[in-house]
């Protein structure tokens, strides 16, 4: 993990005006439409943003040292996630994977053979994004990772709203805990409640998946949302109080 | 996309309608789902909403209710609604909401009406309007709950998890822990035919109460805290055998085997997440009553979950064993009870169930007909008080139970009928030794017999003894092959029907007494014939076939006599209790419609047969 990641609170990027800059400026036609496409006013209530879930599977959490292996994503609102609409691509990583995230990840080396390399599925993957908000769990690994993919094949890097639901989380548990458990957090003797996607997941009710597969944790991050907005928000909150 | 990636698919796959599904169609239904997370108490579908979807339960449960804001039902995990607005193309008429936190796998209206015209069984199954209004439509097609539908290989996720009997108990948790499983099975060692053999198995709870509990160090061998386990279920049983298997053993884990070798576990938490509202779970209730009065208050419990049973349209089979498992666990906890009341028995003893209760085939209206198999060191004088007052105790509470004592005084409170073991081998070898006709017309229902309580190898023994003996003793089967031809079935009763209808008087058709009752007289002269140990019919029909006795033809056949007549007294059964009167065993034939006439007229045809060809196969013997 690097270092800065935490430091401080996310800042604020106006987004809409943001796409139309990179828009602008973008040189390779797909990434222009890609930013072309846009993205919703931030006032725009959750229940109006049509959104994206996405995972990326990886072997290890450092863009500039580790490798994309699988990347998921799934399409949805607050009513409905659309299966049909669910993309799934293993790609080859630069590096031969070692033994034990093959097992992780549960991606065979025959598959990594005959998979494409990132940059070949990289314009399909930014249309299936396009004109979504990107919702994961965690925000230190799909878009830095993307970046830095893109800046990689491209030249440019690539930016875009998200709404990360472990941090939705982590505001929840917040919000909801007791004065004794706050300073008994603060004291350091309360154990902090798991941030994981599977435990999240259990407090809404939410069945349990194996983990690790990209198209599965996207799924599975899509529900979570729903359910943390059906338990924590309004559908009318706009979308620009929780995306960064 | 890789559909098999999927956890929707593999969901799907195990409840029906979907269970019916080719491969293909189950991908393509799990590629077209469009899900919602709706929290506890939210709405789902509203009273006259446009429905385009059909809504399938992933996770959690909803309520149904009524136009009128009456709560209709509850459905939970792996269920379906919606599918009969989107069938009559109309607005939602009964409103459903989330009755926890629940997520809703939505399949569009277009690829539902697709599989509802492409697949006959998939079609059936949504197209039933409302499930309690049911019926057998005859002897072949039968729609059921998913309980009845599904078979333990489809609950059966992952391969067995296996260790030798020689493993270390820490090593065993290991595996455990690492399997994510809350029970293991044990192997031979060096199984003499190389593949493995099933020793036993191990439970989390095992761990704790043998090991942990017995401060027993890591390194003690498996095969000394496992639970050998002599109870399994088939791979291709039904669930609903697997939970009757759990509650009349009273265990939570079962191995599951494919022919002899062990393939998975499945554990009663699958069963219950699989159907949570399942009337046998009245069984767990009758083991938590501290009184009879507990077990009083039970009855309405046990007569709702068999007419529930009825209703979805269990096999009679099922339906008998279920009523069965109840009124073993009645007697078990009554025993329990009075045990507790009056102190450990003198000697050991086994409480054997003769009649339909042993043969698994028991109907509501039954008498109770029970026996007492004493240790041999039995001495009358000094222990009998105690087993009399054990008898009545149990047979009285029976009775209050709505079992009516028998009339022909076979019940354990009767001092000829508590006697040791040898005294029991004795009396059958007099009754198979030297058969006299009218004598063995009282004692057949003894033939019938199963331990239902305390030593139950006792009764295992005896049955035993006597399928070797009687299949050895041409003069004893000529003489209960005679008998059995004494009770015909009333075949002329449909002439008379006919009359009937022109005004003469109305008869009654009793199903037990001249249709049941002679079939299972039947089979039982077979079933001895071909040293049987198996008491229910549908059992020892399967021995009899095994043995030769039968051709396969006649076996299919009276099969399905015996389920027909069984069901019809079933369905009669628990029409009586819906209409709030006791239940009987007195056909209205009136009540009966054409098809069913037609059926039950078969079915008794089969039986005049099998009866005939009885004289054929066993002359009588003289002795």
């Amino acid at each position: 993990m690097t270092g800065s990641k935490r430091a401080g609170k996310p800042k604020r990027v106006d987004w809409p005006a943001r796409f139309s800059e990179l828009a602008a400026s973008a040189s390779i036609p797909w990434m222009e439409r890609f930013y072309q496409a846009g993205t919703v006013a931030a006032g725009t209530a959750l229940a109006d943003v049509p959104m994206v879930a996405l995972d990326l599977e990886t072997t290890g959490l450092e863009p500039h040292n580790n490798a994309i292996v699988s990347i998921g994503l799934v399409p949805f609102s607050l009513d409905r996630i659309r299966v049909s609409g669910a993309r799934y691509w293993v790609v080859q990583p630069r590096r031969r994977l070692d033994p034990e995230s093959v097992l992780i990840h549960r991606i065979t080396h025959e598959e990594l053979e005959s998979a494409p390399r990132f940059s070949a599925v990289l314009p399909e993957l930014l249309e299936a994004l396009a004109g979504r908000v990107v919702v994961v769990h965690y925000r230190h690994i799909e878009r830095p990772f993307l970046d830095q993919v893109c800046r990689r094949w491209t030249g440019a890097g690539l930016e875009f709203p998200l709404i990360d639901t472990m941090l939705l989380e982590g505001w929840a548990l917040r919000r909801n805990r007791s004065l004794a458990r706050r300073l008994g957090e603060r004291i350091g003797f309360r154990k902090r409640k798991s941030l994981r996607l599977a435990a999240c997941r259990q407090r809404y009710h939410l069945p349990t998946y194996t983990a690790h597969h990209a198209m599965t944790d996207a799924l599975a991050t899509a529900e979570l949302f729903q359910a943390q907005v059906a338990y924590h928000f309004r559908r009318g909150l706009g979308v620009d109080r929780i995306w960064m | 996309m890789e559909v098999e990636q999927l956890e929707i698919r593999e969901h799907l796959r195990r409840h029906p309608p979907f269970s019916f599904l080719s491969e293909e169609d189950l991908n393509r239904v799990s590629m077209a789902v469009e899900i919602s997370y709706f929290r506890a108490d939210s709405h789902i579908l509203c009273l006259g909403q446009e429905i385009a979807d059909l809504h399938y339960i992933r996770q959690g449960s909803v309520e149904v209710f009524r136009s009128n804001g009456e709560f209709y039902n509850r459905l939970g995990e792996g269920e379906i609604f919606g599918q009969i607005s989107l069938i009559a193309r109309r607005s939602v008429r009964y409103p459903v909401r989330a009755h926890e936190d629940t997520l809703i796998y939505f399949i569009p209206d277009s690829v539902f009406s697709d599989l509802c015209r492409r697949n006959e069984a998939f079609a059936d199954f949504v197209e039933v309007e409302d499930r309690t209004r049911m019926r057998h439509a005859g002897l072949q097609s039968r729609a059921g709950t998913e309980m009845m539908t599904t078979r333990v290989e489809r609950l059966v996720q992952r391969e067995a998890v296996m260790l030798p009997g020689s493993a270390s108990v820490t090593e065993a948790a290991r595996r455990m822990t690492d399997d994510g499983v809350s029970a293991m099975l044990v192997c031979a060692d060096d199984p003499p035919s190389g593949q493995p053999q099933l020793l036993g198995i191990v439970t989390d709870s095992d761990l704790r109460r043998r090991v942990l509990a017995e401060d027993l160090p890591g390194a003690t061998p498996l095969a000394e805290v496992m639970s050998e386990s002599l109870v399994s279920v088939e791979a291709d049983d039904y669930l609903f055998a697997a939970l009757l298997a759990m509650l009349k053993h009273n265990v939570h884990h079962l191995p599951v085997m494919r022919r002899l070798k062990p393939v998975g576990v499945i554990d009663l938490a699958d069963l219950v997440g699989h159907e949570t509202r399942n009337s046998l779970f009245v069984v767990r209730n009758i083991h938590e009553q501290e009184d009879l009065d507990g077990l009083v208050q039970l009855l309405p419990d046990v007569r709702g979950s068999f007419v529930r049973m009825v209703n979805e349209g269990a096999t009679a089979n099922m339906v008998g064993s279920a009523v069965a498992t109840i009124g073993r666990a009645l007697k078990q906890r009554l025993l329990e009870m009075a045990e507790a009341r009056l102190g450990p028995p003198p000697v050991p003893y086994c409480f054997v169930a003769h009649g339909s209760m042993a043969r698994d085939e028991q109907s509501l209206v039954t008498d109770q007909d029970n026996a007492l198999i004493l240790d041999d060191t039995f001495d009358r004088a000094e222990h009998d008080g105690y087993f009399r007052a054990l008898a009545e105790s149990v047979c009285d509470g029976l009775a209050e139970l709505r079992y009516p004592y028998c009339k022909g005084k076979i019940m354990a409170t009767n001092p000829d009928l508590r006697q040791p073991l040898a005294v029991w081998k004795q009396r059958f070898a007099e009754w198979i030794g030297k058969p006299d006709r009218p004598n063995l017309l009282k004692s057949s229902i003894f033939f019938d017999l199963d331990g239902v309580h305390g030593q139950t190898q006792y009764a295992d023994s005896l049955k035993q003894w006597i399928a070797d003996r009687a299949s050895r003793s041409p003069a004893f089967l000529g003489c209960l092959a005679h008998n059995a031809q004494t009770r015909t079935p009333p075949l002329g009763f449909f002439r008379d029907f006919v009359l009937e209808k022109s005004g003469r008087h109305q008869d009654f058709l009793d199903l037990k007494r001249r249709g049941m009752a002679p079939m299972v007289d039947v089979i039982r002269v077979h079933a001895l014939a071909s040293a049987s140990v198996a008491q229910n019919s549908f059992r020892r029909l399967d021995d009899i076939q095994a043995a030769g006795f039968l051709t396969g033809s006649m076996i299919a056949d009276l099969r399905d006599s015996m389920e027909f007549i069984a069901g019809t007294q079933y369905r009669h059964q628990a029409e009586n209790l819906e209409r709030g009167i006791e239940p009987d065993n007195r056909v209205n034939p009136v009540t009966l419609n054409t098809f069913d006439r037609r059926n039950l007229k078969d079915a008794f045809r089969v039986l005049a047969n099998a009866q005939r060809f009885l004289r054929l196969r066993y002359r009588v013997v003289k002795v």
